[in-house]
């Protein structure tokens, strides 16, 4: 073998190296983008366990909501019909959801009774956790996703990223009213 | 950092030429001292700090769910692992973090902070907390305080071997006008070193806490949580039982109002003044 041949191999196995460097960063960087989820889908089925619970704790107290009440066992049970991998859809109802659950509450204080309970407000505090952690978990999301999209636009990762076909992931949508409002809180009920 | 290691390098030196004639000695000795408090703080310093300050450990949500919640949401969205969760007696707000690594970090929270926030103040207040926690800030506070608490051990251990009668025999024939000179700088010396040792740990205290509020704003997204937060922490009672050592390490510093401070006395705070911490904040 002469030189010439001994620098364009060492050359074609550093790009190799090189490229297999820049395809495990993105597997890894997707990775905790769908890791992220999973946290979000974690809370989610935390919330919707804890509905039936807060729904009766309601209904014993409440005559009159049967409204409101309704409203969230039937958005909860939509949420559980969404397929697993559509994930913006999931988030969709799941907003939904957040905001009847908000509505539950904001009735909720019209009975004293209920608001006085142990019961109720150990529900509250789960409730609110539950809420909170939702929301921080999308924008760990979001923030991991989009570290990911700007690692995929840029050269040279895109080359790498159009052959293992990385494809650009969505953000996702925080409830209508949270825009006001930075976060969705229940924190005054105690 | 450096200052600290050169400032111990100084007492030991000085307290060798005292007592024994060697400042090489000293110097070897006060290393020593000084590396088995660093290694035994940086091993254990959550227990030793949450000792020095009377905290007591929660394993669970249950003893205090919102703290716990708000802890485990701040740790999940600053990518670290959940930290072990403390709570002290005492009515005056206030916080601290600890610890060597984020995989060992602790967090304290006084039952004061707990009545008095509500649950965007208190994760403003965790928030940043867990910006100590994630810039290594909790290693470089626990070094600078095993370094300050090494000062303090030789200097009172100088003090105590003073009084007891040893030192230095005056029989050799050295007290020439260098020598007179060389002992009245190292006793100097002794005396102010545990001064400089709390105002060099109090600048690297400082600036820490600017970027820790500015890190708690990114986690919370929420600015007026933290500047809520602030304000309810202005003109509140000094805590009762925290220790003087750790006060660069609390969210604001316990022993603030304690005694009227004359204009000096600020070269020993810890903390910037909480104006200037909320208007740093609303610029944001």
């Amino acid at each position: 073998m002469n030189t010439t041949t001994i620098i364009i191999l060492v050359v074609i196995v550093l790009l190799i190296a090189w490229g297999i460097l820049i395809y495990n960063n993105l597997v890894n960087q997707r990775t905790h983008v769908q890791e992220s989820w999973s946290q979000i889908d974690v809370q989610l089925q935390r919330r919707n366990d804890l509905i039936p619970n807060l729904v009766e704790t309601v209904k014993g107290y409440s005559k009159h909501e049967a409204d409101t009440l309704s409203k969230v066992t039937s958005l909860r049970a939509e949420l559980s019909h969404v397929p697993a991998d559509d994930h913006q859809q999931k988030m969709a109802v799941a907003n939904q959801l957040t905001g009847a659950l908000q509505s539950l509450i904001a009735v909720s204080e019209n009975y004293p009774d209920l608001k006085a309970s142990t019961e109720y407000s150990q529900l509250m505090e789960e409730l609110s956790n539950t809420e909170n952690k939702i929301s921080y978990s999308r924008q760990l999301y979001n923030s991991t996703a989009a570290n990911y999209n700007a690692k995929i636009q840029t050269f040279p990762a895109n080359l790498i990223a159009g052959l293992g076909h990385f494809t650009k992931i969505d953000f996702l949508k925080a409830p209508e009213a949270a825009k006001q409002a930075p976060k969705v809180s229940f924190s005054d009920v105690k | 950092m450096a200052a600290f290691f050169l400032l111990v390098a100084l007492v030991g030196a000085a307290l060798g030429y005292w007592f024994n004639g060697s400042a090489v000695f000293g110097i070897f000795i006060a290393a020593v001292i000084a590396l088995i408090y660093i290694s035994v703080m940086v091993g254990r310093s959550t227990e030793v700090v949450m000792n020095m300050n009377h905290a007591r450990e929660i394993h669970s949500a249950t003893e205090a769910p919102q703290l716990w919640h708000v802890v485990e949401d701040m740790a999940m969205v600053a990518s670290v692992p959940m930290p072990r969760v403390f709570i002290i007696d005492d009515p005056s707000p206030n916080a601290f973090a600890t610890g060597n690594d984020p995989q060992h970090a602790a967090v304290a929270a006084t039952t004061g902070l707990l009545q008095l926030m509500n649950r965007e103040e208190l994760e403003a207040v965790m928030g940043h907390e867990m910006s100590h926690v994630r810039n290594y800030d909790i290693r470089l506070q626990t070094i600078a305080l095993a370094l300050s608490a090494a000062i303090t051990a030789l200097v009172n251990f100088a003090g105590n071997f003073w009084w007891l009668g040893g030192g230095r025999s005056r029989d050799d024939d050295e007290d020439s006008e260098i020598g007179v000179l060389a002992i009245f700088g190292s006793i100097l010396l002794v005396i102010l070193a545990p001064l400089a040792a709390s105002i060099a740990q109090m600048v690297l205290s400082r600036n820490r806490e600017y970027l820790a509020d500015a890190g708690s704003v990114e986690l919370t997204r929420n600015p007026q949580g933290m500047i809520a937060a602030l304000r309810k922490l202005e003109n509140v009672q000094p805590m009762k039982q925290a220790d003087p050592n750790s006060s660069a390490l609390y969210i604001t510093d316990p022993e603030k109002n304690a005694k009227h401070k004359r204009w000096f006395a600020h070269l020993f705070d810890t903390h910037p003044p909480l104006e200037d911490r909320i208007k740093r904040i609303e610029e944001m």
